[in-house]
């Protein structure tokens, strides 16, 4: 017997819970090659800019101890050149598209908003929070509950109401928990985290940093713990808000973590670059996982490590959905 | 497309040193009958559970049919994943993806081409030399690398090419000088009609400038830092031209490795330059 691996996205039903990360994935042409794009839960753009985007200079990526630093800096065809090339084509495909939007400025989040509202073939909206706010010294959004709960009200109220809208939010904060509790109150139908946290590393043989610019995003195994904690904490604090969860997943035990934290869906980005099969096994894994465990469905394994000690894990016998 | 990369788990069939070099011999059948001289394999490295999560990337130096198929790569220890891919024994196992990126365009009609090779970028060379020879060009081999242990396939070159001139940088072998130096006189010597050049970034800059002053078409092979090889990290750009008139920062791993010389811009490489699509500042189209 297969274990039933539906999830939901707000009342979006994805058929498994394994994405790609936001900037991991390409276009989705380059992992069509390895595996097809509609069997994943749903495709997750590279974050989408209103004009063209060369990103940042060479070199932008360096490993790091089961760790990957990278600052590209959101290098992109802009929305109007997305639209015309690259969404149509994962539409074809059948893949359900998930688009990241990002944007220095609230205005430019919500023009993004408009041009994308009534296009076919988007499943969500993802914003990415983790973008330095022009109009506030270059400061994230996400690092400010106020501005990120300004962003996703004006992006919600542009986006029809079909689309669910997710804020992609930042482990680089004091509380976490506020940041998202903004997000929901400003309008988030659902949550993402963890953006990378920013890392630094010197190479000691030229005696500068490894990357052009100074500092990066860290991804990877190495930030795991993190990406459990604020989705724990953020899953006890609002447990009705669907979480996708992410950070440094490269296995489907990777993946049961995050669910057991409280996501309802996994993204995986970093392992991407190393095994471009990353996520069918992740999802062959997890699925795996579950049946060892006596799990008929995903949505029982959802934030169930919250449980008090000593209790059984919950047997659903009604027949009625979850949200999660 | 023809060539379209596949994930495989090859078996190191043999290792070997060669002068300052390791090869690795794996069998890989898949990736060796999509071949094309200029594909790229990537590999992970590490073993299962390793700490090093991007991919190395290797040219591929020569691919056999013993076994199925085998594909030879041929790199120096230069890190912690080189001299694991170092201490690989025959019968071990590796993760590897390819044929990745756009091979060598290779000429319709039988001219003479100058190969050029810097250190153990000269590895595609020789499989390019043959595809060649097959369509009758006459080929010639400039070598070149900063000390004789480290010029790569200076025997091979000599039984393949119609002349072969050896550069070292400390006068060890052939010419002292770089492969820059004695490209003019190679390429007048044979009349060549095109310039196929691997190796470091300065190196290529070098040979497109020799090849743009005679006024012959120059194909480079560049070597980009990568992450992944498959076009999703977005680590490995460059400045190329298009053909629109337009710089572009194109990934070395699926647009490339393989450019036209004249189209990259050499001097720019590891900035953005400011006339780029997307430039922050720049033209936004």
């Amino acid at each position: 017997m297969t274990a039933d691996l539906r999830t939901y996205l707000a009342h979006v039903e994805l058929p498994n819970p394994v994405l790609t990360a936001s900037g991991c994935g390409g276009t989705g042409r380059e992992l069509a090659q390895f595996s097809d794009v509609h069997r994943l839960g749903a495709f997750v753009t590279r974050s989408i800019t209103m004009a063209p985007r060369a990103g940042r200079p060479t070199p932008r990526m360096a490993e790091t101890p089961s760790g990957l630093l990278n600052a590209v800096g959101l290098q992109g065809p802009g929305v109007e050149a997305f639209l015309e090339r690259e969404l149509p084509w994962l539409a074809e495909r059948g893949a359900r598209t998930v688009v990241s939007i990002g944007g220095g400025t609230v205005t430019e989040y919500t023009a993004l908003a408009r041009r994308l509202a009534g296009v076919d073939g988007i499943t969500a909206v993802e914003i990415n929070l983790s973008c330095p706010n022009v109009e506030d010294r270059g400061r994230v959004f996400a690092r400010d509950g106020a501005a990120a709960a300004e962003v996703v009200a004006s992006v919600r109220a542009a986006t029809p109401y079909e689309v669910p809208v997710i804020a992609k939010l930042s482990p680089d904060v004091a509380d976490v928990v506020a940041v998202a509790r903004a997000c929901v109150d400003g309008g988030a139908d659902a949550l993402a985290m963890i953006n990378t946290p920013v890392g630094m590393s010197i190479d000691v043989d030229t005696m500068r940093p490894s990357l052009a610019a100074g500092t990066g995003g860290l991804s990877g195994p190495a930030v795991r713990p993190l990406a459990v904690r604020c989705v724990w904490q953020v899953h006890a604090a609002l447990p009705g808000v669907p979480i996708i969860g992410m950070g440094g997943v490269s296995t489907g035990r990777d993946a049961l973590e995050l669910v057991l934290a409280g996501a309802c869906a996994v993204a995986v980005g970093t392992a991407l670059f190393h095994d471009p099969y990353a996520c069918p096994r992740v999802l062959r894994e997890l699925e795996e996982l579950l049946q060892e465990r006596g799990f008929d469905r995903l949505a029982d394994a959802v934030g169930l490590a919250h449980r008090p000690a000593g209790a059984q894990p919950r047997k659903r016998t009604d027949l009625e959905e979850s949200s999660l | 497309m023809a060539g379209s990369p596949v994930q495989v788990t090859g078996t190191v069939l043999t290792t070997r040193r060669v002068d300052a070099y390791h090869a690795l011999t794996v069998v890989a059948p898949g990736i060796a009958d999509r071949f094309r001289p200029g594909h790229f394999v990537t590999v992970a490295v590490g073993g299962r559970d390793s700490s090093m999560l991007t991919r190395r990337a290797f040219t591929i130096h020569d691919v056999k049919p013993d076994y199925g198929g085998t594909v030879e790569l041929v790199f120096g220890v230069r890190g912690a994943g080189t001299a694991w891919l170092a201490d690989l024994r025959a019968r071990d196992t590796l993760d590897m993806v390819g044929p990745l990126g756009r091979p060598f365009p290779l000429p319709r009609d039988p001219c003479t081409c100058v190969l050029v090779g810097d250190e153990h970028g000269a590895a595609p060379l020789f499989a390019l030399g043959d595809a060649l020879q097959q369509r009758g060009c006459r080929i010639d081999f400039v070598l070149g690398a900063p000390s004789a242990d480290r010029v790569f396939g200076a025997l091979r070159a000599r039984r393949m090419g119609e002349t072969t001139t050896l550069t070292t940088e400390d006068g060890s072998l052939g010419m002292r000088g770089k492969v820059t130096d004695v490209l003019p006189g190679v390429i007048a010597d044979a009349r060549a009609d095109a310039v196929y050049a691997c190796g470091p970034m300065d190196t290529l800059r070098g040979v497109t400038a020799v090849a743009v002053e005679l006024g012959i078409p120059v194909q480079v092979a560049v070597e980009e830092s990568m992450a992944c090889g498959i076009g999703v990290c977005m680590t490995c750009v460059v400045p190329v031209i298009g053909d629109d008139g337009v710089t572009r920062m194109v990934r070395a791993c699926t647009e490339g490795p393989v450019f036209r010389g004249e189209r990259v811009r050499f001097d720019d490489v590891g900035t953005i330059p400011f006339d780029a699509l997307g430039a922050p500042g720049g033209r936004h189209v």
